[in-house]
């Protein structure tokens, strides 16, 4: 044990990113001039130094074996000297200095079953989070629908027939490991129902300040219940924010009954013409129905299909519905417009129509 | 080992389908893992009862570190006995996710050895996620990482990995060197990754210029991106021979300008850079003829956040300018003077944006030594309920007579 100790290492960091570039890269790093897509899913890169280097993305499931991870080394090994890195949308990229390895190398990867694509006008890999495969607090499974819809949308991410880029993000809950508020579509799991409070354990676990402090709406009290320290919820200002939950496990807000998905459209988070946006409520509420959550797949195709049909040319969702606006958008969708739309949190009268800009 | 058969119909019918399935990646695992079979019969019952079947995270990690490491243990641990500690462990990933294939194989000997075999490549914050071990694999995991050459990110109340786009590595827009200031960075504050010490997280994330291909305005708590000073470079017939290979010009580039500082007189395209807002949508779809200009550096955002608790928020500019070079003392500085505030001032849990909101973004600036500037806000305030902490007295005024 002391000698284990003595070799202990901690804090050495991250391995320096140098020790992975190739070649092309270290001697072309920071003189790239210009790019180009070749074809959906690869592009190349053109160096000052007249140098090239040609990527090939290829989508991924995010939730990857360790066989699957010796594949891609594999393929690496096999026509990349090695080299390959991976997106901040969980798509895997080969980086080729041979143009002749590109059409092998996508054989290769379709067989492997990994579509190629997601460049420019398509649909990249959906960035989301854990769901039921290792989260406590979903409300919603996350592989498993994001699986369905990309099945669905697979031809977006393998062609570039669309008006712009468009973003889809899956957050199994409020908490939004996967920070989904700005993308073009965002699939959002809820709770709809407050929390059942465990009365008996509360106290044992819980430190009943923290689970009063943590409310946003000040919607939890304490209280004595059977004669034990617990809290009381004012349920009618419990807004199912599951913050509570977070802080104290005797707060249970999951319920099979009353979970689903919410759907949110038109944010962006790049600069491109329009600044920065927030996804805004489209659909308040779909069922959670396993394995292949048809409601949601079926809202999801209906809106990416509703904008590529109606967009002009590199109009993001949120630029589309903001130049038509939002009334025709919820006609043309098809969606009913209902009371849950309205927000009723901090500035919402920000977000009142306080015009006489509208059509008929 | 009967728990180990479990029947997954519901998952089977997630093997279909034209994209990549994790369903087989489990099954794959599952293979060589108990663990990885055990997770897809849990998650099965998920797919039954439409509920998840995760505990609350104990605390576990490894020695000397409070984060990195997330506990996770099932509630239905009878069933399925392998999953009782499903540990996920988070690893600091290299900058840009760059990686050799050797690299790779040293991972997935460790992670064979002593874990699921399932990963995440990569959660959301940016680290590499093994998903799924017990309590006493996590110290031979840790001295087998570290040995390899990697260590262990962020969670909790700390800072958490940062992360960063491809930048100068094969980006053409890049505008300052993202992967090494990430580098430093998270070089520098490895105290504060490993050892939780702060009212809550603290995201930092590096996009090299504004399409911001890391969504750092949404997701960090400082977000630094890339802009430029001077004009946009062009090339004049590059610009020609897009026009003469189809692109309306006027309809798909000045038409989209955000500032409307640009027109195009069929020959020729004039910016007026001085209006130019550095949006990056000509540059984007003429990336042949526009770069972005040679005086660059890169703007300091502050505060984004998703909205537990307080409501969501996008960051919003701390300094309108900088450059951007090693050793990144101009950052830092700011950096830790923030950090000092918000470890004193600050709420439990409350994140930085939200502590500017409730203390307002004026007095955090004073408290910080940073000038107000107009680029900080989209305007300037629309109520008259100014605290006002100038004014005259009587006899001082008539003193000044």
């Amino acid at each position: 044990m002391p000698e284990a100790m003595q070799e202990r290492l901690t804090d050495i960091g991250p391995p320096h990113y140098e020790k992975f570039l190739p070649p092309v890269i270290k001697q072309n790093y920071g003189k790239w001039k210009y790019h180009e897509v070749l074809k959906p899913g690869v592009m190349v890169h053109v160096s000052e130094t007249g140098a090239k280097l040609f990527t090939v993305r290829a989508g991924s499931p995010r939730l990857v074996s360790t066989d699957k991870i010796r594949k891609y080394a594999e393929l690496a090994d096999k026509y990349c000297d090695g080299f390959l890195r991976f997106t901040s949308r969980h798509n895997v990229e080969f980086l080729l200095t041979k143009q002749e390895n590109i059409d092998p190398l996508i054989k290769d990867l379709k067989a492997l079953g990994h579509p190629v694509g997601g460049l420019q006008n398509s649909i990249s890999s959906i960035v989301h989070t854990q769901g039921w495969i290792h989260c406590h607090s979903a409300a919603t499974d996350a592989s498993g629908i994001v699986k369905a819809v990309m099945d669905e949308l697979a031809d977006y991410f393998e062609t570039m027939v669309l008006p712009g880029k468009l973003r889809i993000a899956l957050a199994c809950c409020l908490n939004m490991c996967g920070a989904v508020h700005c993308s073009d579509i965002a699939i959002l799991g809820i709770h709809r129902r407050p929390p059942k409070i465990d009365h008996d354990n509360l106290h044992k676990t819980c430190e009943i300040p923290s689970v009063s402090a943590s409310c946003p709406t000040a919607a939890i009290r304490p209280a004595t219940v059977g004669g034990k320290p617990s809290v009381e919820v004012i349920e009618e200002r419990c807004m199912f924010c599951a913050n509570c939950y977070t802080v104290c496990p005797s707060m249970k807000l999951n319920d099979p009954l009353n979970d689903g998905v919410s759907i949110w459209v038109g944010g962006k988070v790049s600069n491109a013409r329009h600044e920065p946006m927030f996804s805004k409520l489209a659909i308040p509420f779909l069922p959670n129905n396993p394995p292949r959550w048809p409601e949601v797949t079926d809202a999801v195709k209906n809106l990416v299909e509703l904008w590529a049909k109606n967009a002009r040319k590199y109009e993001r969702m949120g630029e589309w519905i903001e130049r038509i606006g939002w009334p025709r958008f919820f006609k043309m969708a098809g969606i009913e417009f209902r009371k849950e739309h309205i927000d009723d949190f901090k500035h919402a009268g920000l977000t009142f129509k306080r015009s006489t800009h509208l059509n008929y | 080992m009967a728990e180990t058969k479990s029947q997954t119909p519901k998952l089977d019918e997630l093997e279909k389908g034209r994209w990549p399935s994790f369903v087989k990646e489990i099954k794959t695992a599952a293979q060589k893992s108990p663990m990885a079979a055990d997770l897809l019969g849990q998650l099965e019952l998920s797919y039954n009862e439409k509920i998840g079947h995760w505990k609350h995270g104990g605390i576990v990690g490894v020695m000397g570190y409070g984060g990195g490491v997330i506990g996770r243990y099932s509630d239905v641990p009878d069933k399925f006995p392998n999953v009782s500690h499903f540990h996920t462990i988070r690893i600091n990933q290299p900058a840009g996710w760059f990686y050799t294939s050797d690299a790779l194989r040293k991972l997935c000997d460790i992670w064979e050895r002593h874990g699921s075999g399932l990963t995440n490549m990569h959660g959301s914050t940016g680290d590499i996620i093994f998903l799924g071990t017990s309590t006493p694999h996590l110290e031979p995991i840790f001295s087998e990482l570290t040995q390899a050459g990697f260590d262990l990110g962020g969670s909790g109340s700390d800072v958490r990995t940062p992360s960063c786009c491809v930048g100068p590595a094969r980006c053409e827009w890049a505008c300052y060197d993202t992967l090494a200031l990430a580098y430093d960075l998270t070089m520098n504050y490895q105290d504060e990754l490993h050892r939780p010490a702060f009212p809550y997280k603290f995201k930092f994330k590096m996009s090299g210029c504004p399409n911001d291909c890391v969504a750092s305005i949404a997701r960090a708590d400082c977000s630094i991106i890339g802009t430029w000073r001077d004009s946009i470079q062009m090339d004049k017939d590059a610009v020609r021979e897009y026009a003469d290979r189809g692109m309306d010009i006027r309809s798909e580039v000045v038409d989209n300008c955000p500032a409307k500082c640009m027109d195009w007189d069929g020959k020729e395209l004039h910016i007026d850079n001085s209006y130019c807002r550095r949006c990056m949508h000509c540059i984007n779809i003429m990336p042949k003829a526009l770069r972005p200009g040679k005086d660059r550096g890169a703007v300091v955002l502050l505060g984004s956040k998703a909205p537990i608790i307080e409501g969501a928020l996008l960051s919003s500019v701390l300094m309108p300018f900088i450059k951007i070079e090693a050793p990144y003392r101009q950052i830092k500085d700011v950096i830790e003077r923030i950090w000092d505030l918000w470890c004193e001032e600050g709420k439990n849990r409350e994140r930085i944006g939200e502590f500017i909101q409730r203390v307002g973004l004026g007095n955090f600036l004073e408290a910080i030594d940073v000038e107000p500037v107009a680029e900080m806000v989209a305007h300037p305030r629309e109520n008259p309920y100014v605290f006002y902490e100038e004014y005259f007295v009587e006899d001082e005024e008539e003193e000044k007579k």
